[in-house]
């Protein structure tokens, strides 16, 4: 029967130029950023990218909103820190490479017990249950020290044994290039998934629960099967973490770090496979390299969050998806301009945000040594008149330009879609 | 007998202050059917705005403004962030309020600094109330028993024998109906929303004396609150007035106790030593353990009674 079946499969030639490019970039990426704290940075964004990725299986593929993802990447994190410890004490052969299959196994051990709990219900319910899970295991990370290392938490030493064909994961390119491979692999694991029939289930529970039951599926199942390989890929992150930074700490297991995976999935789009990996990478940029130049860059990040809860609920995915649609019909040379008008008074509202967040972190925090200040290369007094005076203006003249240049954008978007509906027509 | 009536009383006040935290939003909960994240740090803005405001005009005007400001500032959110995304519907509603959790949190550590505030309990209600026994119950501890009850009966005259009470009651049911009936339904939203943050202000007037103003006091005693709503039944304030006491008795009673079950063990004739298997679970002390109770609490309430103590509504 089977043989006599045809099957229509051409070769999907985008899927592979957009995967294959993929790879190429990430094994590339350190041959351009060769600085130690590049590599780094993009380390840090190869985890994060499948950390997120996993969390926008519940959020964006399932539905389901999770205050407490940490609680896998960081019990995962954990279990692979010990494992690596008895494997450099000689008690059995593990590679270092391997480790990460450990955290996954892990996240996903844990994703049984808890997520049989969590997915009984679905929405805010589940939110909430997620929250009450995440602190219940970040309070017991200071109870049981023994296994959390308490507030050192625990280390490790990734670097053990005979080197393999040279490869001794003690500089941290190599680490990167393992990240890298985990995450290639996981993001094409993941992608599969939504692609399966488990995968178009868990969409069929997050739009229409109801409708689900009523087909035969039972929808905690779906939920719970989900949470269980979500909870395996964010123990492989997990893993990774231990690995890139050899050290695990209570940090790791926090509602800080599941509330910082839940900002970068829907800064970069829930709606979009690709979102989430956008979102990562913003996400660690923000944390990595704003962080050196400003003490307040949660205070920024918080704000583009909420920008985008209130302006864009699609994130910067679904606005890349709105500017390919007009490429495509030849209409964004139309509204083009607009864009740059809109973007240039932007920065002048965003320049006047930077200077009124930073005079007033320096008058109220950090003036022990004096009021000066270098902003933008420019030295000035932040208790002086003139310097608010600027930040005042900044505000009014580029709210009132960022205003209107917003109305004009709206207006043409309008236009071009009622053309698009009428040509259809 | 002595431990046991001061743990209970101030087993008591912690309940109630967690009460006038709950309260609000259960208020918020169950009118717009938001679960307001940031509801602990608007508790964090009104002790913080008591603070400066008491360094001017002193504790008790202070205890007046603050939450009013704080309610403003709460009714101004609701006004211009929260009903823009109010088409987007509940997740979207509830991201709202986490974000707003997180600037909130930011910005009172770029106005007010990292280090905890020197905000003290007034001179008037400094000092020992009553002494039972040999152990003396602080007059602050007192007061805040008072406002809270005092708020709690305020509460329940403005929703059960005035008019706006009135129309909030029919809008949380029938808001269409009350629409049509002539009444600005998204104004009663933002009253509500104003008033529930203005009740979470007062709370942290008190809490902030009591306790400690710095920023992370939104982040310890957040989760708490949510504790209290989802346990006590989303949406009913009897049920949050029954969880806030059930949980600050719990606590209370809990932190001062060392009981361990390797004692208990050792009481019924079981050595447990080190070499025991599990030995760090075995000799863990309920004090110990006294911050994961009401999250173990939550759980096994989700699971076991999904609407909660006197909730009527399961999701």
């Amino acid at each position: 029967m089977a043989a006599g079946v045809l099957r229509y499969q051409p070769l999907n030639l985008a899927r592979w130029i957009i995967w294959g490019g993929t790879a190429v970039l990430m094994a590339a990426l350190p041959l351009v950023f060769t600085q130690g704290f590049a590599i780094t940075v993009i380390s840090q964004m190869g985890v994060a990218i499948i950390f997120t990725l996993s969390y926008n299986m519940l959020l964006g593929q399932s539905g389901m909103l999770s205050f407490g993802h940490a609680v896998y990447s960081g019990l995962g994190a954990y279990i692979a820190v010990h494992t690596l410890n008895l494997a450099a004490k000689g008690q059995f052969w593990m590679p270092v490479s391997l480790l990460p299959l450990v955290g996954g196994l892990a996240g996903a051990f844990f994703g049984v017990l808890f997520g049989y709990v969590t997915t009984k219900r679905a929405g805010t319910t589940f939110a909430m249950i997620t929250l009450g899970i995440g602190e219940l295991v970040g309070s017991c990370s200071l109870m049981f020290p023994d296994f959390f290392g308490g507030e050192g938490g625990i280390t490790t030493n990734r670097v053990f044994g005979q080197p393999f064909l040279g490869i001794t994961f003690g500089p941290a390119i190599q680490v990167y290039y393992l990240i890298a491979l985990w995450c290639i692999a996981s993001m094409a694991l993941m992608y599969a998934w939504s692609h399966t029939p488990l995968g178009r289930m868990a969409n069929a529970v997050r739009d229409n629960p109801e409708r689900a039951e009523f087909v035969g599926y039972d929808t905690q199942k779906v939920r719970w099967l989900t949470l269980i390989i979500s909870a395996f890929f964010a123990g492989i992150a997990g893993a990774l973490t231990a690995i890139n930074f050899e050290i695990v700490t209570a940090e790791n297991v926090s509602a800080v770090r599941s509330g910082g995976v839940l900002l970068a999935a829907f800064i970069g789009g829930v709606g979009f496979f690709f979102g989430p990996i956008i979102g990562a990478c913003v996400f660690v940029y923000f944390v990595v390299a704003l962080s050196v130049h400003t003490k307040a860059w949660l205070l920024y990040l918080g704000l583009f969050f909420m920008l985008m809860v209130m302006f864009a609920p699609g994130g910067i995915a679904s606005l890349i998806m709105m500017q390919v649609q007009l490429i495509a019909r030849k209409r964004f040379g139309r509204i083009a301009r607009h864009y740059l008008a809109a973007g240039a008074s932007g920065l002048m509202v965003l320049a006047a945000l930077i200077l009124t967040v930073e005079m007033t972190y320096k008058i109220s925090v950090d003036s022990a040594t004096g009021t000066l200040m270098k902003l933008f290369g420019m030295e000035f007094d932040a208790a002086a008149g003139t310097a608010w005076a600027v930040a005042i203006g900044l505000w009014i003249v580029g709210g009132w330009l960022f205003n209107l240049a917003c109305l004009r954008v709206a207006r043409v978007w309008g236009e071009i879609q009622t053309e698009f509906v009428e040509g259809r027509a | 007998m002595e431990f046991f009536l001061i743990s209970l009383l101030n087993g008591v006040s912690y309940g109630l202050l967690l009460f006038m935290l709950s309260s609000g939003l259960t208020l918020i909960f169950s009118m717009m059917g938001v679960l307001n994240f940031a509801h602990a740090s608007f508790y964090m803005i009104g002790a913080y705005l008591a603070y400066t405001l008491g360094l001017k005009l002193g504790f008790f005007p202070a205890l007046f403004l603050a939450p009013i400001l704080t309610g403003l500032f709460g009714a101004l959110i609701e006004r211009f962030g929260l009903r823009k995304v109010h088409r987007y519907g509940h997740v979207a509603e509830l991201l709202f309020t986490f974000g707003l959790a997180y600037l909130i949190e930011e910005s009172v550590k770029v106005i007010w600094g990292l280090a905890s505030m020197p905000y003290r309990i007034p001179a008037v209600l400094d000092g020992p109330l009553f002494t039972l026994y040999t152990t003396s119950f602080p007059k602050f501890r007192g007061f805040m028993m008072l406002v809270a009850l005092a708020m709690l009966f305020s509460v329940y005259l403005l929703l059960m024998r005035t008019r706006i009470g009135l129309v909030i009651q029919a809008a949380l049911t029938h808001p269409q109906t009350v629409e049509a009936l002539g009444h600005n339904v998204p104004r009663v939203f933002m009253l509500v929303f104003g008033g529930g943050t203005a009740l979470a202000g007062l709370a942290g007037v008190i809490g902030g004396a009591a306790f400690i103003t710095e920023p992370s006091m939104a982040a310890s005693v957040g989760p708490i609150v949510f504790v209290v709503a989802v346990v006590g039944g989303m949406g009913s304030l009897a049920g949050a007035f029954l969880a806030s006491l059930l949980i600050g008795i719990v606590q209370t009673f809990a932190i001062a106790l060392d009981w361990s079950l390797a004692g208990m063990l050792a009481a019924v004739g079981i050595g447990v030593t080190e070499s025991t298997p599990l030995y760090s679970l075995w000799k863990l002390q309920l004090s110990q353990v006294a911050p994961v109770l009401p999250y173990l609490l939550l759980v096994l309430m989700l699971i076991f009674r999904p609407k909660g103590l006197l909730g009527t509504r399961a999701d």
